[in-house]
């Protein structure tokens, strides 16, 4: 709930934007109540056979009421879904911040869906205005308006809307939230189950086909949906009692203010044309309630997804910058002396005392097994994480003393999973420096052979490649992110697998090129291909820490 | 609003016919409650306020309207119970259909993936390897996708459909009442429907495209920050991280005025609406109200019609606000169709199998199908007793023959193979060569069955595959894929898969013989550890030899290794290499490779180039290796 707290607080400009939503959302609320219960008066008075002219005022009321429940509608609807977007935004940069410098030291390999959880959370927390806090504002300010409209027809049917409308503005939400979150808790871990047994089994059919066990596969997937539909039946007759009790609550208000205004009339306390009026007020009140139900399950589903993105960005970053930086000099050596890494502090070394050093001009190449910790290893040479024994210096400091921006200009690392952006290939090559000429992005083309296929594009370079690259193959992929690498002015480059998706002959002639270009740089080239690493000067080993 | 997919989910799924027929009946009992409690509620108020009875003559009148309002309590509650629960029965039934389709057990699995992921996405995968491997797991990709589509149903199902059936029944039933209470005011009500429907129509149209606009927009804005958040590795090594907070507040600034714009325009349909609505109940009012003065009308009557009003709108504006279920439904359920509209792998040939097959089920044909690429469906198992051919050949005796075998992706223009001509020598080990993509998977797929060849023959020992009992001839082949799937479970039971009466002490056999043995002993429970999605993470190797030690414990005839030391590094793939003669004693084996080190124990080498099969001489080594193990 602190999570929640923090998330909800609201810059001052906003606040207003807030109150501006309840307040029209509250006034189109009352003047629905005002449009039944003018129309009650309306009538009763009417049969008691007035002037015309004085049903006229009446009448007017009721259509000004009419009109502007619409329009005061629209202008909230417009009013708070400004407001949810304006969060949106807010929260995305204000989370966006506290998560980059978490990524990836603080996520293991594999924390893709961690990520799009946590974007997922955080878009969910802009619904916290919208389904959430203005109805129950509304619906406080909707009892409190209309518990005082009855009370000035009528003290006693005042005190009982009021004790009514609260029962169930607080009953019914808590029974709602209450319900659905045990119907989570039960159903969570079956459906997570069905749904990984599913999964798997699509993945591998194939393989269940051959093995011959596709029957007995679907009978477990049945059984599991049985279960699941078993655990789904009796939630939902849980929620359905809760709302029919709901409607009783409703009910029972409804009689209780009928009473009392029967009686009250029969004693000559209240007008008997009020009494329509009363009736109808109790009626259309209960609107401003109806929403309930679903705001305290979406706040149930806020404060989670608060907790959790709570949890993650309030996490301390493991690569912080020294208070005051030293500089390299830039015409010195990337080392690393007796490095050594694990995850944490219970989990087994990845790899120990490790030497590396790699001068201007020189190639050397790093293999191992897959799983190793090769790419993190990458990751320590720039400085994306910390390492937990020895050190890795540029120009003979240590990177620890050194500016992240300081490191990173000097050593670019081309990761395994590059990411190509969803925007135009001329924008994902300029990532990597804002200035390169035109004629500098066409040799990074040429040189990682891409230049032909941009040309045949119809929008060339402008081209946008679709999300995570999608109107690339993998090799075209990895290429551009190659020719990004390329066009950096970095002195050192760590490639993780270049050619993993390229086949043998066009890997040859990329990495010739590549490494024709990088005549001054320093580069390491991490790879599990042998044919690669005899392109290198130096072929260095780190070695599978697990039994094998 | 329905679309054609909508109705086609009713027209399919008899648990969603009965779940409507169902939401109908409750849905009329609900109508007849509601105006029940206006006539009551009404005629209570007109005698209390006109004639000043006291509570307790009203008291049978009362009652009356406390057992409808707890009667229409119980039909909401049962409302609501029978949308879920017919919501849950209709979403099994599609999980099920799904599971099925994607499993093949219906004999009927889909073809391929290339032509599902292309589907899906519209992206060509050019220059991106076209083998089954990697085209498989995008079929995996999209099938989760389906699955999760149909728990995006439920709000179709419980939410949307429900609140259609009453808003067919209630205004209707209301109408009619108030019609026999007060003609005029009803008329003025029955006008603004009309009204009411045609924008429902617009926000069904206009409004349809615009609101689908602004969801596409926010899902790029979505996508476009986890696009970011993905990417931080790669922006952190640019040192472009900063800067991209910038962008984030622009993008999120710009798609928050674009959005409003749209939104001014999509509420305005909402706002015609609820004024409908609003004067509506206005003009009602009036009307009344100048009918008492003239006293022409009860005011019971004029109070049951003004408190139909609300009810007659009510379900007509709940339905507006249910498009989103109603979209994302859709959306979903054409997802699902995707799937299961697929054209299936395998097909009988007309010749053998058609008097049964062309009278058996035959899945809805997939209108985008070209006629050539959907092919009669075939169920293997049915098929199988009609053809009176009982013998199963033994590929481990008896050569495999691929006869002028042409493959195509159904769906998908471009042949995969084009006149193969390969024969696999009993008992020997055959390796096919050539570049990811060539089609070296895609023949394998075709002598496994998993899939077959739109023209040609594939044959052992003279007899077409397609006449022979596809389990019994599954269950004479062994396969190592090239990404080893493991499911949730442990190790041994991962091994045991297909051999389900394997003894503690042949799995560990088979783990040894796959020099899988060390390192399942060292792991924390040994043969009892859990692997799979909760599971300890093995590498790629370790996956391997589970698989290999899979393939061996089903003491196969035929084993087919795909890859085996694609994902591997030297060591890996000469553990692998060792293994492998040993294996291929009394076998026949085909050996799909990119590695020099295993082709070496071929007795015979073919290139794959282009979906052609060129022969190449035998290398030298393979005859010493050969040598040796004779």
């Amino acid at each position: 709930m602190r999570a929640l707290l923090e998330v909800g607080r609201l810059p001052r400009g906003e606040r207003r934007r807030l109150a501006l939503a309840v307040a029209l959302s509250a006034g189109a609320t009352a003047a629905a109540i005002g449009l039944l219960a003018s129309s009650g008066y309306l009538i009763s008075r009417a049969a008691q056979r007035p002037e015309i002219l004085e049903l006229m005022v009446v009448i007017v009321g009721v259509r000004a009421f009419g009109l502007s429940r619409a329009t005061l509608r629209y202008a909230e609807r417009l009013c708070s879904h400004d407001l949810a977007l304006r969060q949106l935004a807010r929260l995305r940069v204000r989370f966006y911040e506290r998560l980059w410098p978490l990524v990836p030291g603080q996520l293991r390999r594999g924390g893709g869906d961690l990520l799009a959880r946590f974007v997922g959370d955080v878009d969910a927390l802009s619904d916290l205005y919208l389904r959430a806090l203005i109805p129950a504002l509304v619906a406080a300010a909707v009892i409190a308006g209309a518990s005082f409209a009855a009370w000035l027809m009528l003290p006693l049917a005042g005190v009982a809307v009021l004790a009514s409308l609260t029962l169930a503005a607080l009953t019914l939400p808590w029974l709602s939230a209450t319900l659905a979150a045990r119907a989570d808790r039960r159903q969570a871990r079956v459906r997570a189950r069905l749904t990984g047994e599913l999964v798997e089994s699509i993945d591998g059919a194939d393989e269940l086909r051959m093995l011959g066990c596709t029957h007995a596969r679907i009978r477990a997937l049945a059984d599991s949906d049985a279960e699941l539909s078993r655990l789904a039946r009796v939630d939902a007759l849980v929620a359905a009692l809760a709302s029919t009790l709901g409607s009783v609550l409703t009910g029972v208000g409804l009689l209780v203010v009928l009473v009392v205004g029967i009686a009250a009339v029969h004693a000559g306390v209240l007008a008997g044309v009020l009494l329509a009026a009363l009736a109808f007020l109790v009626l259309g009140a209960y609107e401003a309630i109806a929403p309930l139900p679903a705001a305290a399950r979406s706040l149930r589903t806020c404060a989670a997804s608060a907790a959790r993105v709570h949890e993650i960005s309030s996490c301390e970053p493991p690569v912080v910058d020294p208070p005051a930086p030293a500089r390299p000099s830039g015409a010195g050596e990337l080392r690393a002396r007796h490095l050594g890494f694990r995850y944490g502090p219970e989990e087994p070394w990845l790899f120990d005392d490790f030497e590396l050093s790699l001068a201007a001009g020189e190639r050397v190449a790093l293999v191992g097994p897959s799983g190793v910790g090769k790419s993190t290893l990458g990751e320590l040479l720039v400085r994306l994480r910390e390492a937990q024994r020895g050190q890795v210096t540029l120009d003979g400091i240590d990177v620890r003393e050194l500016a992240q921006e300081d490191v990173r200009r000097a050593v670019l690392l081309c990761g395994q999973d590059a990411r190509v952006f969803n925007t135009t290939i001329r924008e994902n090559l300029l990532l990597a420096r804002r200035d390169a000429g035109e004629g500098e992005v066409e040799r990074a083309l040429q040189c990682v052979e891409l230049d032909g296929w941009v040309r045949g594009l119809p929008d060339g370079l402008e081209t946008i490649v679709g999300a995570d690259g999608e109107l690339m193959s993998g090799g075209q992929r990895q290429r551009l992110a190659l020719a990004r690498a390329l066009l950096a002015d970095a002195r050192f480059l760590v490639l993780d697998e270049p050619t993993a998706h390229l086949d043998a002959p066009l890997a040859r002639r990329v990495m010739d090129r590549l490494l024709g270009a990088c005549a001054h740089r320093g580069v390491l080239v991490i790879t599990h291909d042998s044919s690669l690493a005899a392109r290198c000067s130096r072929t260095l080993r780190l070695v599978e820490n697990v039994i094998e | 609003m329905p679309a054609p997919v909508d109705r086609r989910l009713l027209r399919e799924s008899r648990a969603a016919r009965t779940h409507l027929t169902l939401v109908g009946a409750l849905a009329l009992a609900s109508a007849a409650l509601i105006v029940a409690q206006a006539v009551l509620l009404a005629c209570i108020i007109d005698r209390a306020a006109l004639r000043h009875a006291s509570a307790a003559a009203l008291e049978g009148k009362l009652l009356a309207l406390g057992a409808v309002l707890l009667a229409r309590a119980a039909v909401g509650g049962g409302f609501e119970l029978s949308a879920q629960l017919g919501a849950s029965r209709a979403m099994s039934e599609l999980r099920g259909r799904l599971a099925r389709r994607l499993l093949g057990a219906d004999g009927a699995a889909p073809a391929g993936g290339p032509a599902i992921a292309g589907a899906a996405t519209g992206g060509p995968a050019t220059g991106g390897p076209g083998s089954a491997g990697p085209a498989a797991i995008r079929t995996g990709e999209l099938a989760a996708a389906a699955v999760q589509g149909v728990d995006g149903l439920r709000a179709y199902f419980a939410g949307y459909l429900p609140q259609l059936v009453l808003a067919a029944v209630v205004p209707a039933a209301v109408l009619a009442w108030a019609a026999a209470a007060d003609p005029i005011a009803a008329g003025l009500l029955a006008l603004t429907v009309p009204i009411l429907i045609v924008f429902m129509v617009l926000i069904g149209k206009g409004a349809r495209a615009q609101t689908q606009r602004r969801w596409q927009a926010l899902s790029l804005l979505s996508s476009h920050f986890l696009d970011v958040v993905r990417g931080l590795p790669t922006l952190r090594a640019h040192r472009r991280e900063r800067a991209q907070a910038g962008m984030l507040a622009e993008v999120g600034e710009r798609y928050r005025s674009e959005t409003m714009a749209t939104l001014r325009v999509a509420f305005l349909s909402a706002l015609v609406l609820e004024l409908c609505a609003m004067v509506g109940t206005a003009l009602a009012a009036a009307t009344i109200g100048v009918q008492l003065v003239d006293g022409a009308l009860s005011l019971t009557a004029g109070l049951t019609v003004l408190l139909l009003a609300p009810e007659l709108y009510g379900p007509l504006r709940q339905i507006g606000q249910q498009f989103h279920a109603a979209a994302d439904g859709t959306a979903a359920a054409a997802r699902i169709y995707a799937v299961l509209d697929q054209p299936p792998a395998l097909q009988a040939p007309a010749s053998v199998a058609a008097p049964r097959l062309a009278t058996s089920r035959v899945a809805a044909p997939p209108r985008a199908a070209p006629p050539r690429a959907a092919p009669r469906v075939a169920s293997p198992r049915r098929a199988a007793p009609g053809l009176g051919t009982p013998r199963v050949p033994d590929p481990a005796r008896e050569p495999v023959r691929l006869r002028a075998v042409d493959y195509e992706y159904p769906l998908r223009p471009g042949r995969v193979l084009e006149r193969i001509d390969l024969e696999l020598a009993a008992g020997e080990i055959t390796a096919l060569v050539g570049r990811s993509g060539a089609g070296k998977s895609t023949i394998a797929r075709l002598i496994m069955r998993l899939a077959d060849p739109s023209a040609g023959e594939v044959s052992c020992g003279g007899a077409d595959l397609r006449a022979i009992d596809v389990e019994r001839w599954r269950a004479q082949i062994a396969w190592v894929p090239q990404r080893p799937q493991l499911f949730a479970g442990t190790v041994a039971e991962n091994i045991r898969l297909g051999a389900g009466d394997a003894d503690a002490e042949r799995v560990r056999e088979a783990a040894r013989a796959a020099g899988a043995l060390a390192f399942i002993e060292g792991l924390a429970q040994g043969f009892d550890t859990p692997v799979g999605e909760d599971g300890v993470r093995l590498s790629a190797g370790q996956r391997q030899r589970i698989a290999l030690a899979r393939a061996i414990l089903r003491d196969a005839r035929l084993l087919v290794f795909d890859e085996p030391t694609a994902h591997l590094d030297e060591t890996g793939a000469a553990r692998i290499a060792e293994l492998l003669p040993a294996l291929a004693a009394g076998r026949t084996v085909l050996l799909i490779v990119h590695h020099p080190q295993l082709a070496e124990h071929a007795h015979r080498l073919v290139r794959i180039e282009h979906g052609r099969a060129l022969e190449t001489p035998t290398p030298a080594p393979a005859t010493r290796a050969m040598a040796v193990l004779a």
